[in-house]
Parts: structure tokens; sequence; C-alpha cells
């Protein structure tokens, strides 16, 4: 048994070292003072002071957080009327209904990006924050239906014959019964959307104008360039956000789980 | 859900016709079409045609030449196989990029099974953990991840360093194929582990004890129970790193030096790149997309048959 844990244990060391070696290298070489990426030759902060007064990068940034947050909100709309219609539905328009809206998830984003460029061009919509907007909610909103449908379908249909009794209308009835009940699939979805808008490189590549370059968009230039240590310095702050993000949920997760099974008596 | 939520789902559908069957549509249509010069009889003219229209109409019109040509000219969209049939010219590209991906996702399955499986029989807190630094590197911008083995892999980068304190190399290791294939399992091994964890973290432990129990061996209990009861984890993770892996460009690109083309390179080049043709890049596009929607649809149909074998 122990031979088999030590194994185990370096399978995953192994594998994690893979993962995360290159992230190390980025972040050690954030630090260097030379503008090489092979000598060190001494320790500074000058990639990040350059970083952030690099304005190309601040307004990518910005433009990243808008098209995010903008196309999030519309999918997130979209998506939740579009999960409450189709779960009225009949079994087989609802099957038909669900395989199209796979398309953008299953086809590779390239396909989606260049299919998506292609209907621009056609209508003539200038590329800019429109078209990147448009894109982005595309891709997120299958995400939202996909995460609301599943929590409609545990929701206790008698809920809404009992609010209907006690005298709420239909509005009301969406109001008050329906929306808070699937809400975590909607936050889900609406969370999901955020980080796919953020990450998203192929589907801008294809969609973005001139004015409004998404901070891949910028990455990517920055790499065709070869050598830009600010890359660096960039890619050491998006890994302590991702991080703080990560450990505050798994903290608060943790927790709840220990919440749970105290009182479970666990 | 009664019968009139059923409007709520109307802007949706509208949506869904603009927005996504609507572009498949131009991507058929423009992988089927051509665009051919006419002049004001239908009749097609060749290029040398069309240069010594024009030049006759600079000789007898002078400055208004352009303004008369419109009237001369035409362009024209016909129907056409010669895209299609013109994607058979690069089917070494293609066949490259299955295998190159193909070998990828074996690399992955291979590394990654072994994680999903230790990480479903730690404890449930500390399960919680392995699995947020399964991802972290996931939510990462994909392209700081290949740049960071872009500085590693480089001829004096930091691994040829590495050989030469020991007294080896240098060798080539960027603007490979292996390089290439590096990329692909390092930016896609998270999505092979996450679906082979969650399917694993419902294999019962009782099971397995049970198993064990009735007198089979470890390599009996993985063969006969672990693996038939997580083999559609293996099919979804499977189609999620062969899918991004046999359509990506930019790792090809960032990596493998321009020289290593993949199929995504290729369609990036007919759109956006220096060999402008949207036309055979709509149909390398179509061609993609019918062979990985057919590769979906056999590993979905496992992926089903295995859940209703595990379920009955």
């Amino acid at each position: 048994m122990k031979k088999k844990n030590f194994a185990s244990r370096a399978w995953l060391a192994l594998v994690f070292t893979f993962l995360y070696a290159p992230i190390g290298v980025l972040i050690a070489y954030s630090f260097n003072s030379s503008k090489s990426r092979t000598v060190w030759t001494g320790f500074t902060l000058d990639w990040y002071k350059k970083l952030f007064h690099n304005e190309e990068i601040i307004k990518s940034l910005g433009v990243t957080l808008v098209v995010a947050l903008v196309a999030s909100v519309l999918a997130t709309v979209l998506g939740t009327a579009a999960a409450i219609g189709i779960s009225g539905m009949k079994k087989g328009t609802r099957s038909a209904i669900m395989n199209i809206t796979y398309m953008p998830i299953l086809n590779p984003e390239i396909v989606t990006g260049v299919s998506l460029m292609l209907l621009f061009v056609f209508a003539g919509i200038d590329f800019g924050y429109v078209t990147l907007i448009l894109a982005h909610v595309c891709f997120c909103t299958p995400y939202v239906i996909l995460n609301v449908l599943p929590k409609i379908r545990q929701m206790d249909m008698s809920l809404c014959e009992a609010a209907m009794d006690l005298g709420c209308n239909q509005r009301q009835v969406y109001g008050k019964v329906i929306i808070p009940e699937i809400m975590p699939g909607i936050l889900t979805g609406f969370l999901m959307s955020l980080t796919y808008s953020i990450d998203d490189f192929v589907i801008s590549y294809f969609t973005y104008g001139a004015e409004s370059q998404t901070l891949s968009i910028t990455i990517y230039a920055m790499t065709r360039r070869k050598v830009s240590p600010e890359i660096n310095a960039l890619s050491t702050i998006i890994f302590l956000v991702v991080l703080t993000i990560l450990l505050v949920m798994n903290i608060s997760d943790v927790r709840k789980y220990k919440k749970l099974a105290r009182r479970d008596g666990i | 859900m009664n019968k009139k939520s059923r409007i709520l789902a109307f802007p949706y559908l509208l949506w869904m016709a603009v927005f996504i069957i609507i572009p498949l549509i131009l991507i058929a249509v423009f992988a089927c079409t051509t665009t051919i010069t006419v002049d004001a009889d239908g009749n097609r003219l060749s290029e040398e045609d069309v240069l010594s229209i024009k030049e006759e109409y600079a000789e007898v019109y002078g400055e208004e030449a352009d303004a008369e040509l419109e009237n001369a000219i035409f362009e024209k969209k016909v129907f056409t196989w010669d895209n299609l049939l013109g994607v058979s010219a690069y089917m070494p590209t293609l066949i490259n990029s299955i295998w190159l991906a193909l070998i990828a996702t074996v690399i992955c399955l291979l590394l990654g099974y072994p994680v999903a499986y230790i990480i479903s029989r730690m404890h449930y807190s500390k399960q919680k953990m392995m699995v947020m630094l399964t991802m972290l590197p996931m939510w990462m911008n994909f392209l700081l991840r290949t740049y960071a083995w872009m500085t590693i892999l480089e001829n004096n980068g930091l691994l040829n360093k590495l050989f030469g304190l020991v007294g080896l190399g240098p060798f080539q290791f960027i603007n490979t194929q292996g390089a290439v294939v590096l990329g692909m399992v390092y930016n896609y091994l998270p999505f092979m582990i996450l679906p082979l964890y969650s399917i694993m973290t419902k294999i019962d432990d009782r099971t397995i004890e049970a198993a064990r129990d009735l007198g089979a061996g470890s390599a009996n209990v993985f063969l006969r129970i672990v693996l038939p009861l997580s083999t559609p984890g293996i099919a979804s993770g499977i189609s999620m790193v062969f899918v991004p892996a046999v359509s990506t460009f930019i790792i090809s690109k960032m990596l493998g030096g321009g020289t290593n083309m993949l199929i995504g390179d290729l369609i990036d080049l007919q759109f956006l790149g220096n060999a402008y043709n949207p036309n055979l890049g709509a149909a390398i596009s179509l061609v993609l997309m019918v062979f990985i929607l057919l590769c979906m649809s056999i590993t979905n149909s496992i992926d089903d048959e295995e859940m209703e074998a595990v379920i009955v």
C-alpha cells in the first residue's frame, strides 16, 4: 500500500510540475532586469512599471472588461428567457433547438469565428465593439442555456401552480417563483460567460475592429514581436488574480461543506 | 413549464436563426461559389480579356475609363465545386493536423487518466484543492501559456541551457512538430483531467472493495471496474482535447514557426493572411466542420451506449 501511495504522489508531482513550470518561468523572468529571456542579470520591477504605463495594454484591458460584461449580461438575459421558453416546448422541437444551440460549442472555434466574420461582412456591419459583442453573446448564450435548463427541470412545478392559486399573475410567477428558484443556474451561466469572454482569443481574432482590441489580441500582437518582458509581468499579475479568485471560491466552498457536514452530523 | 412561457424563447429563436444558422449557411454558400468576371452579355472573361479591355478603354476614354468600365465588366458569383475539390490539395495538411492532434490526445489521456483517478480517491476537501490546481493554468490566457513554452524551448532557451550544463546539445526544440504536440498537450491537459475526474468521483469505493473481496487483483479491478465505469469520461475527454487541438492555429504559429502548417493556419491564411481567398477558406472550414461533427457523433454514440450499459 505504501509503495502505491508513493507512486501516485510521484505521478501527481510530475504532472503538476509540467503544468506549473512554464508559469514559474514566466514569473521568474518578470523580475529579470535584462530584456533577454535567457540570462539573469538581476532583480527589477521595471517591467511592472512599464506595463502600467503601456496605454495599449490598459486600453485593451478596458475593452475586454466592457465587452465581457455587456456580452455576459445580454447572453444571460437571452439565455434565461430561452431556457424557460424551451422547457415549455414539445420534446421534438426542444431537441431540435438544443441541437442547433450546441453548434457554437461543438464546432471548432475557428469555424464559428470565420462564419461570424462572413455574416458581418455580408450584413455590412463595421468591425468594432458591435461585432465583438455580438460574437461573444453568440458563444456565451449556449452556456447560460445549458446551466439554466437543468435547474428548471429540477424545479417543482406545483410551486408555480400554488403561486397562481394564491393570486399571482404570469409575470409575478416569473419574478417571484421561477427566477429565484433557478438563480444558481443563472449565476453560474453568467460567470461562465464572463470567464469565457475574457479568455477568448480565436473568435475575437476574427471579429474585432481596430478600435476594439481585446487583451488577448494585444497579447497576440506582443508575442509576434518576440521579446517583450512586459508579457511576463502581465502573466504574473493575471496568475495572481486568478489564484486569488480560485482560493476565495475554494475556501468558501470548504466552509460550506463543513457547515453542511456539521448539520448533517457526519 | 406551461405553454405560455414559449413566447420567452422567441427572441432566442430569432437570434439562433441570424447568428447560428445563417453564418453556417454562408460558409456553405461561400464554399460552393466563386467570383468570375463577365461582360455585358454575360460571357465569362479571362484575366487576359479583362486586361485588354481595360487597356482599350484607357486609350479610348482616358480619364473616364473607370466609369465606362463599370458598364462593360461585371463581377458575378457562380456555383462551383472547385473550392471543395481544391481542398484535396491540402489533404496532407489536414492529415498532419489530425495526426498531431491524435498524438496529443493520446498523451493527454495517458498523463491525465491516473491523475483523475488519484484525485478522485482523495479526501473531499483535498479533492477540491487538487481540482482547483488543475483548473488554474486553464484560467490563464492560453496565449500566455504558449508564450511560456517559447521561452523554454528556444534555441538558446532554458531547456537548452540546462542541457548545456551537462554538456549536451544544443537541440532544436522550437519550430518542430514535437513542440506543436507539446503545446497541445500543455494547453488541453486540464480538459482531459476534468471530465475524467467528474465521472470517477461517481465510482463508489464500495464497488472497488467488493471486487477486491471477490478476489480481483489490481489489474482486474482496473480493467473490469474502473475502466468500463469511466468510459463516458474518456469519450468526452477525448473530444474536448481533440477538437481544439485539430483546429488550432496559434500553437502551430507560435511553437511550430510557421513551417508546420495545420489546417487552422490554412483557414486563417485564407481569411486574414496573405493568401486571401474566402471561398477556399470557407470550403476548408466546411470540410473541417463536417469531419469534427462526424467524430463527435461517433464518440457521443459510444458515450450513450456505455452509459446505458452502466445503468442497466
